[in-house]
């Protein structure tokens, strides 16, 4: 499979600057937002410890709780199905679907079903999927993957939603107003909560105690995905279990505050039992996350809540965009996760940092991302995922570096910009550094001539 | 009392002004001031590529340098973060994890060791821009870091203030990583370029004349950008300041 080459992908986003300078804003925004609700409460850097801790109890007896949810779920009334990877996942979706005979199915934003690649898959299958969530209805609409875990269409300025509602949903291209194109969304997709056979929604959090599936959103879209279709589907990553309905007030505090800066979602809703005359059924996906759960380091990510606070906050991302990533997961978070998947495909990912830190000081459940990602560097280096050309830089700086001689050699002859720099720092791309940045001037003697000149008698 | 000077390999070879005013600094502070002159990096370029075969006989080669000072002294703070938190290709013996102990940050080693409190002979009657390199801010946390709520402190802010004359602008995104990141500079280009880009534009929107800071590394990579955007801002060392620079 092909490497994903987020370098390349990034040049064309920054080249569209007014996306690019937006984008950046719009999320350095949320970024400020959420200092400011986050500083309000005194008690924020402690709600972390306890959110991380409840989530390292709850992963490391995690068959436990599963099995306590399950039996919970089933005694509330609900189906429970399990599914190891993308592909069970669909096709039990697929099958729940077919046996009610259900042609059209309205879903809510699910990440989940993003990193399944359901939607192609049922399509393919006669099923009409239509997404109710804005952002991931815009998304589907132009035929894109959702480029933020929170915000799906974050890189679109509203004339690029006007252009496709206009080519898709018949709106007047030239009226890009909010106000209007999302009255046009919701006016489109009214009707298919009417008329669908079936609804879908993710899960925020499973409280194990309940079997409880609590869902966070602000559209409300949820809700009546679940509560009109007489057959309601659920999809859960396996990681997404807390053990008591005590421990989500810990989480609902943090989860909103971190992705968007508000205090709370619009809706938070328990879902626990189908109404009458409808049946509910949970897929519980693991997809990677048991093997990622035996991963030394690693495994704290599974801690993650989705609330794509590591995104709003990571330089590089917001210069990026989350669609040069090439993977369902984005951004800092991304990069730790989506190695797990394919470790070739996503190999540059962990070098699309500059180890900042700013996303591990944000992450509401202490995922010690940045470190994360320095790790992730030394597998791909072990595995033989680096480039050719920055493996053989390295190996020649390992050897210079270790020798006072060679590095003498390299550092104390004349152009010493364009001789030594070059070779370790600078060979990836022709002139890379120079390209949009002048090279230092080399100066006229090392530090250590200079030193052996004027205090060289000293010795 | 003694300390080694650790010169980080970029900064003998393109800014030995650097290495020169921190030499310069701690001998007027008191300082007995050695320099193993068999010194050549840290080993970050290799480590940070994932690359820890390749830096193991680097790191050795640290340790020997420096094995024998209590203070090892480097103008650097992600060259320090390195030594401290990451020289972990080589077997950890006593000897390295003491080296690894004793080295410091310079702006560390000033506030928190020589705990300075006068430079009489600094004056710098500029308009100044700090910058934190991430390396400083978020891993040998020399400042408050802008995502955790708490007091405000700052190190090298601190040492900063002595300073006669000196008036400091603050940028709209005071801790924004500017781009440089190492390896990253070259091989993530469009964006480490962009990031440096918008750093030094919030600087100069916010009226630095110049740009300060204790990471030499960050500033290669601020200047080149300043530079080729021909804004008239002028990068200078904590250091050099410190240590009386004028210019």
């Amino acid at each position: 499979m092909k490497r994903i080459d987020h370098a390349e992908a990034s040049s064309q986003f920054i080249k569209a600057t007014d996306h690019m300078d937006f984008h950046d804003k719009r999320l350095w925004d949320l970024r400020k937002k959420r200092d400011r609700v986050s500083e309000a409460l005194p008690e924020w850097q402690d709600l972390r410890t306890l959110a991380s801790a409840i989530k390292e109890h709850t992963l490391t007896h995690l068959a436990a709780y599963l099995e306590e949810f399950e039996r919970n779920a089933i005694a509330n009334g609900a189906h429970v199905h399990w599914a190891k990877d993308a592909a069970e996942h669909n096709q039990v979706v697929f099958d729940i679907l077919s046996a009610h005979g259900a042609r059209t199915l309205v879903k809510a934003k699910s990440m989940l079903t993003d990193e399944c690649d359901m939607r192609p898959f049922l399509e393919k299958r006669g099923i009409e999927v239509m997404e109710t969530d804005l952002g991931e209805r815009i998304q589907q609409l132009d035929d894109e993957p959702p480029s933020h875990i929170v915000v799906p269409a974050v890189h679109k300025l509203r004339t690029d939603v006007a252009r496709v509602f206009a080519d898709t949903i018949g709106t007047d291209r030239k009226n890009s107003d909010v106000h209007y194109l999302a009255e046009s969304q919701r006016q489109n997709t009214r009707p298919y909560f009417l008329k669908a056979d079936a609804g879908m929604t993710g899960a925020n959090f499973a409280v194990a105690e309940t079997g409880t599936l609590v869902v966070c959103t602000n559209e409300g879209n949820a809700d009546l995905s679940v509560n009109l279709p007489k057959l309601y589907i659920a999809s859960v990553g396996i990681e997404k279990m807390i053990p008591r309905i005590e421990h989500l007030g810990v989480f609902v505090r943090m989860l909103s505050r971190s992705a968007l800066g508000s205090p709370i979602t619009q809706m938070t809703s328990h879902f626990r039992a189908p109404r009458e005359g409808t049946e509910m059924h949970i897929v519980l996906v693991d997809n990677g996350r048991s093997e990622r759960l035996g991963m030394p380091d690693f495994w704290y990510s599974l801690k993650c809540i989705r609330c794509g606070a590591c995104m709003n906050t990571c330089p590089v991302y917001r210069r990026s965009g989350g669609l040069s990533y090439g993977a369902t997961y984005s951004g800092p978070i991304g990069v730790i996760i989506d190695p797990t998947f394919n470790l070739r495909k996503y190999s540059s990912l962990p070098f699309a940092s500059t180890l900042n830190g700013s996303c591990t000081n944000v992450c509401p459940v202490k995922i010690d991302i940045h470190d994360q990602i320095y790790k992730w560097r030394r597998v791909i280096a072990e595995r033989h995922q680096l480039p050719f050309v920055k493996q053989e830089a390295m190996r020649a700086a390992g050897k210079i570096l270790a020798s006072p001689k060679l590095y003498r050699a390299a550092v104390e002859t004349a152009g010493v910009g364009v001789d030594y720099l070059p070779r370790f720092m600078m060979y990836s791309r022709l002139n890379a550094w120079g390209r949009q940045r002048e090279v230092p001037a080399a100066p006229p003697y090392t530090f250590r001539q200079w030193y052996l000149k004027n205090r060289g008698k000293k010795k | 009392m003694k300390a080694a000077l650790f010169v980080p390999c970029y900064i003998d070879a393109f800014f030995p002004e650097v290495a020169i005013a921190t030499l310069e600094l701690l001998e007027r502070l008191g300082v007995e001031v050695a320099y193993p002159l068999n010194q050549t990096c840290c080993a970050q370029p290799m480590a940070n590529s994932g690359c820890h075969e390749d830096a193991a006989a680097t790191e050795a080669l640290f340790v020997k340098n420096f094995a024998k000072y209590d203070y090892v002294v480097g103008p650097s703070g992600s060259c320090v973060h390195h030594v401290r938190e990451n020289l972990t290709a080589i077997p950890q013996t006593a000897e390295v994890t003491r080296v690894r102990r004793n080295t410091y940050e310079l702006v560390e080693f000033l506030h928190d060791v020589l705990e300075v409190d006068a430079l009489p002979w600094a004056h710098f009657p500029h308009k100044v821009g700090l910058h934190n390199g991430c390396a400083s801010l978020r891993a040998l946390r020399t400042a408050k870091m802008s995502e955790i709520a708490g007091p405000a402190f700052s190190k090298p802010l601190d040492l900063l203030s002595k300073v006669k004359g000196i008036r400091f602008v603050t940028p709209e995104r005071p801790d924004e990583c500017c781009g440089f990141g190492g390896t990253f500079s070259v091989f993530e280009e469009p964006v480490s370029a962009k990031m440096g880009y918008d750093k030094v534009n919030d600087h100069h929107s916010a009226g630095a004349e110049y740009i300060v800071s204790a990471d030499m590394s960050c500033m290669m990579h601020q200047k080149g950008c300043a530079e080729r955007l021909g804004l008239p801002i002028k990068f200078i060392h904590i250091a050099q300041v410190l240590n009386g620079a004028r210019e």
